[in-house]
């Protein structure tokens, strides 16, 4: 056995596994068409590249559409209920730290009844793989607006357009302090995978959103600017120490004006004002910055915000109990006889 | 010192069997202190013991208020008690509120000690007198002493560099100095104490200990007391004693259940009262790998431990009502996935926020059904503080063999109540016996059940071969996947319930103190035991025939408890509720067992549960219970 450096098991004589070997017997029952088959796809793809013996890895769900996915994943597995993926992840790490552990969640079950979870789970930078996926819409409960819904939006439950703003999940994890940020898009499969990769291999909380399109209650959620001919000019891909540039050739690109960002397009080359990207800052503020980009003022950013090392919660409770072990295993009989005793003959 | 003389009086010895003392004060007076350590020293000296911690919510209520009083009872005893008594022989009122609050409890001729330096004007009002009650005649019942306590403790403290609010603290030193030379008790345990506790701060040190001495050679040379009194040592059996609260006893007993089981411990809270100190308690022992997790809510308390027991550890989680009512959904859950947690419920007064400091045993009804769907859970409860020990253990014992969630109700009077505890020998208790599941054939199967507990294999990840998934969902009892099979959803609900049912093959049979049959049984569960057992035994030395018998398991009943309720002609349940148990024992038994309610957040008093078993066996008229002038006050 040997460790990685993210901390991982990594067993030398672990066979070679391949997608499959992550793909259960059981039907997948998501929608013709709905976004979470490509995420599946992308992790069931990426899951044997962090040679993790599988039954090391385990997925935890809260309820949703999303919540599904761990019947489909060939691992331990735990589909919770509402909003609580996260508590039961928290429990499941802070007392086995050596096993990998992933949370699924959506925008419902994340954000909203869950949302206190997030918070707590972000901030204490337990080591865990959070996916939200986030498809702007109550899925499972058949179309209800969700947290992140836009104002305005007309659903089952708002017929005269919703009446509230909307949260942006990455600007809630990166306040809640989560070490590792980043966003994806269900469509770009190749960015997916490496995305899905690079939070796995991130030691401490690592989150990802992933738009995800659902074609049932909320098509084309994401369309103005994801589909696959506009994309190039409507979204930006963030690239650690590479200069904030979008467009088919990279011509535009994004620089500061005070404390906003805007928009230059068609920069030269070497336009030494255009924002480079930094994703191992220790404070959010470019991050913060890029989170406030969306369309269509601006390209929609996509890739990783933020990706630093910070101890986990996980780690320091086993070093507390590590540290004490050490200093003498205690003693039950000592224990219960410790205080003032007294004889009696 | 106020006498001139420095001869020492030799005072008269009365001996007595049992004493109660409730010492009262500001919440800011050092009450509970001075009651732990007279606590400590009773223990140390031999008597049995119990006691009665009784304080407000407000940390700091303003002082001399009544909603500011403290309290703590203890009662001591040459022979073995079980409850802190029904009324204080002796009241110590520190100032005019705690007098005004407790002075309806104290029986009549008992001795009544005031800190007469504190009756001044200001606070009077504040405890809304409208005259000095010391010179209105309205304590003729009560043997009034009073003392100069401030002022004396202030002599005492001359020349120390600390200010008068400094000094002041001192007080309930000079008190308990007092109260224990009354009682013919040594110093030393408190002065080996503060030594101890004040080791870093000389001045305080010095301080206490001189108020200590002063409060104790004021009894000593002082006419004001006519004799002392002298509690011998009890009859208890041989060992090696200690003091424990219900509260610690319930972290040690579910420390020594990881060790038994050779299990590490997990343990998901979020600070509630009466439950925290159990918290605190299990934070303090990482060098035996025990986990602690404070949460951020309580759900995510119980989703951590759920967390934790499905990764194969002795899980736990700990609360009082209110949270164990945001628990359920999750608890749900773990009653679905059949993962052995226990939750640990000490119970609290009211509905809502109620009464958080006060005791009550109204979460009986919610441990058996406040969840969605049928639902079964096991449910046990300890009786007495030491047994908040052995009631951890046997809760461990079952969640692992039957793999099924226990609730585990202690209560406030349990958890903050104490008592000496003969220290058991590891050897003596009881095993602790589990087992991950085995490898298998072919595909996993999560709910193959064990043909005789019907309890489903525990497999945890990072073992190989068993990847499966589980969840909320309804799953086949033949595949484990989901599954909405009219028949299977019939067969599972009945196969949950039926291993519960199971569960009472593991349980000892119910253990009637009293005659085998008779006039009549009283029946209680939990905190009410000492009441329940004492009044019991009263009867019967009066010639009665009444015999009594306490629940420790609740869900499901000792196999005997049917044959046991039959053999008397009526049954009793006093219950600190409207009837819980009452409740299920007539709708399980068609019995018609006649209910004993008693709902103020105050345990029940060995008398109340004497007028009514005397009541039920015809020989008065209708019982009322009495609630003094605790109601006209409005608590505190």
């Amino acid at each position: 056995m040997a460790t990685a450096t993210n901390g991982n098991i990594i067993t030398e004589d672990l066979p070679v596994l391949t997608r499959k070997d992550f793909v259960t017997d059981q039907e997948v029952r998501w929608c013709p068409g709905c976004g979470d088959y490509s995420i599946l796809a992308q992790m069931q793809k990426m899951l044997p590249e962090l040679r993790v013996p599988k039954e090391n890895l385990v997925f935890i769900s809260g309820i949703g559409c999303s919540s599904r996915f761990p019947y489909y994943v060939e691992t331990y597995g735990f589909h919770s209920i509402h909003g609580r993926a996260l508590t039961l992840a928290t429990g499941l790490k802070a007392s086995r730290p050596e096993l990998k552990v992933f949370v699924i969640t959506g925008d419902g079950d994340g954000l909203s009844i869950g949302g206190n979870h997030l918070l707590h789970a972000m901030r204490r930078n337990i080591d865990l793989t959070v996916v939200l996926f986030n498809n702007r819409i109550y899925g499972l409960t058949k179309g209800q607006f969700s947290p992140t819904s836009e104002m305005g939006k007309i659903t089952k439950s708002s017929p005269y357009g919703t009446t509230e703003i909307p949260l942006n999940p990455i600007r809630i994890a990166l306040a809640a302090g989560a070490t590792f940020v980043a966003r994806s898009l269900d469509r770009d499969t190749k960015h997916l995978e490496e995305t899905l990769y690079k939070a796995a291999q991130h030691k401490g909380v690592s989150f990802v959103e992933v738009y995800q399109n659902c074609n049932i209650f909320n098509d084309g959620a994401f369309a103005a600017f994801a589909e696959k001919d506009v994309r190039a000019d409507r979204m930006i891909y963030l690239e650690d120490g590479k200069p904030l540039r979008f467009g088919k050739d990279g011509q535009h690109g994004i620089r500061l004006n005070g404390f906003q960002p805007e928009v230059v397009e068609n920069a030269a080359a070497d336009d030494a004002s255009i924002l480079v990207h930094n994703v191992n800052q220790e404070n959010t503020i470019l991050a913060n910055i890029l989170v406030s980009m969306d369309y269509p003022d601006f390209p929609v950013p996509i890739g990783v915000f933020r990706d630093v090392d910070h101890p986990t919660f996980d780690d320091l409770l086993q070093k507390q109990v590590d540290d004490a072990m050490a200093k003498g295993k205690g003693d039950l009989g000592e224990l219960l006889r410790s205080g003032e005793t007294w004889e009696v003959g | 010192m106020t006498t001139e003389s420095p001869v020492r009086t030799p005072r008269p010895v009365e001996e007595l069997d049992r004493v109660t003392i409730r010492f009262a004060g500001d919440s800011g007076d050092g009450m509970q202190l001075t009651g732990t350590q007279f606590t400590k020293t009773t223990a140390v000296f031999g008597n049995d013991l119990a006691t009665l911690p009784d304080y407000p919510a407000e940390i700091r209520a303003p002082t001399g208020s009544l909603p500011g009083v403290s309290g703590f009872q203890i009662s001591f005893a040459s022979t073995d008690i079980r409850t802190p008594g029904d009324q204080p022989d002796v009241l110590v009122a520190m100032n005019p509120a705690a007098l005004r609050t407790n002075i309806n409890d104290l029986r009549q001729g008992g001795l009544l000690i005031v800190d007469e330096d504190e009756f001044n004007a200001a606070n009077l009002k504040k405890a809304g007198y409208p005259l000095n009650p010391l010179e209105d005649g309205g304590l003729a019942r009560y043997q009034v002493v009073r003392v100069q306590i401030t002022r004396q403790n202030e002599l005492a403290l001359e020349g120390l560099p600390l200010n008068t609010a400094q000094k002041f603290k001192s007080r309930n030193f000079y008190a308990l100095g007092l109260v224990l030379w009354l009682y013919g008790r040594s110093m030393d345990t408190t002065i080996k104490w503060a030594n101890d506790r004040f080791k870093r701060m000389p001045d305080q040190l010095e301080a206490n200990v001189r108020a200590l001495k002063a409060g104790y050679n004021f009894g000593e040379t002082s006419e004001l007391f006519h004799s002392r009194y002298e509690v011998a040592p009890a009859e208890v059996a041989p060992g090696t004693y200690r003091h424990i609260s219900g509260n610690e006893a319930t972290a040690l007993g579910f420390l020594a259940a990881s060790e038994l089981a050779g299990l590490p411990l997990f343990y998901a809270s979020y600070p509630i009262t009466p439950a925290s100190d159990v918290l605190h308690e299990l934070s303090k022992l990482r060098n035996f790998g025990v986990k602690t997790f404070q949460a951020e809510d309580e759900i995510a308390a119980i989703g951590a431990a759920i967390g934790a027991a499905y990764g194969g550890q002795m899980s736990l989680t700990g609360t009082s009502g209110p949270g164990l009512a945001l628990k359920s959904e999750a608890l749900n859950l773990a009653v679905m996935t059949e993962l052995p947690l226990v939750v640990i419920d000490v119970q609290r007064a009211g509905p809502s926020t109620g009464m958080p400091t006060k005791t009550e045993q109204s979460d009986l009804l919610q441990a058996m059904f406040g969840r969605n769907g049928d639902s079964p859970v096991i449910i046990v409860a300890p009786a007495t503080p030491s047994e908040c020990f052995t009631m951890a253990i046997e809760a461990f014992r079952l969640a692992l063999k039957y793999m099924v969630p226990v609730i585990y109700l202690s209560d406030g009077y349990l958890g903050n109540g104490s008592e000496p505890w003969r220290i058991p020998d590891i050897g003596e208790l009881p095993r602790i016996s589990w087992s991950y599941a085995g490898p298998v054939e072919g595909e996993f199967n999560p709910y193959q059940r064990d043909p005789v507990t019907l309890a489903r294999p525990w497999a945890v990840p990072g073992q190989k071969g068993l990847t499966h998934r589980i969840g909320g969902i309804e799953k086949s009892g033949q595949t484990g996947d989901i599954s909405y099979d009219p028949r299977n959803h019939h067969t599972m609900t009945l196969a949950r319930m039926e291993r519960v049912a199971r569960s009472v093959a593991d349980i000892p049979a119910l253990e009637v103190q009293g005659p085998s049959e008779g006039d009549l049984l009283v029946l209680g569960w939990g905190g009410t035991y000492g009441a329940i057992a004492s009044a019991a035994e009263k009867a019967r030395k009066a010639g009665k025939s009444v015999a009594s018998a306490h629940l420790r398991y609740l869900n499901p009943f000792p196999g005997n408890l049917e044959q046991v309720l039959r053999s008397y002609k009526r049954v009793l349940i006093p219950e600190l509720n409207t009837g819980q148990l009452s409740l299920l024992i007539r709708g399980k038994f068609v019995i018609d067992a006649v209910p004993f309610n008693k709902i103020s957040g105050q345990p029940f008093k060995i008398a109340e549960v004497e007028g009514k078993i005397d009541e039920v066996l015809g020989l008065t008229g209708p019982y009322e219970l009495s609630f003094g002038g605790a109601a006209v006050l409005g608590g505190g």
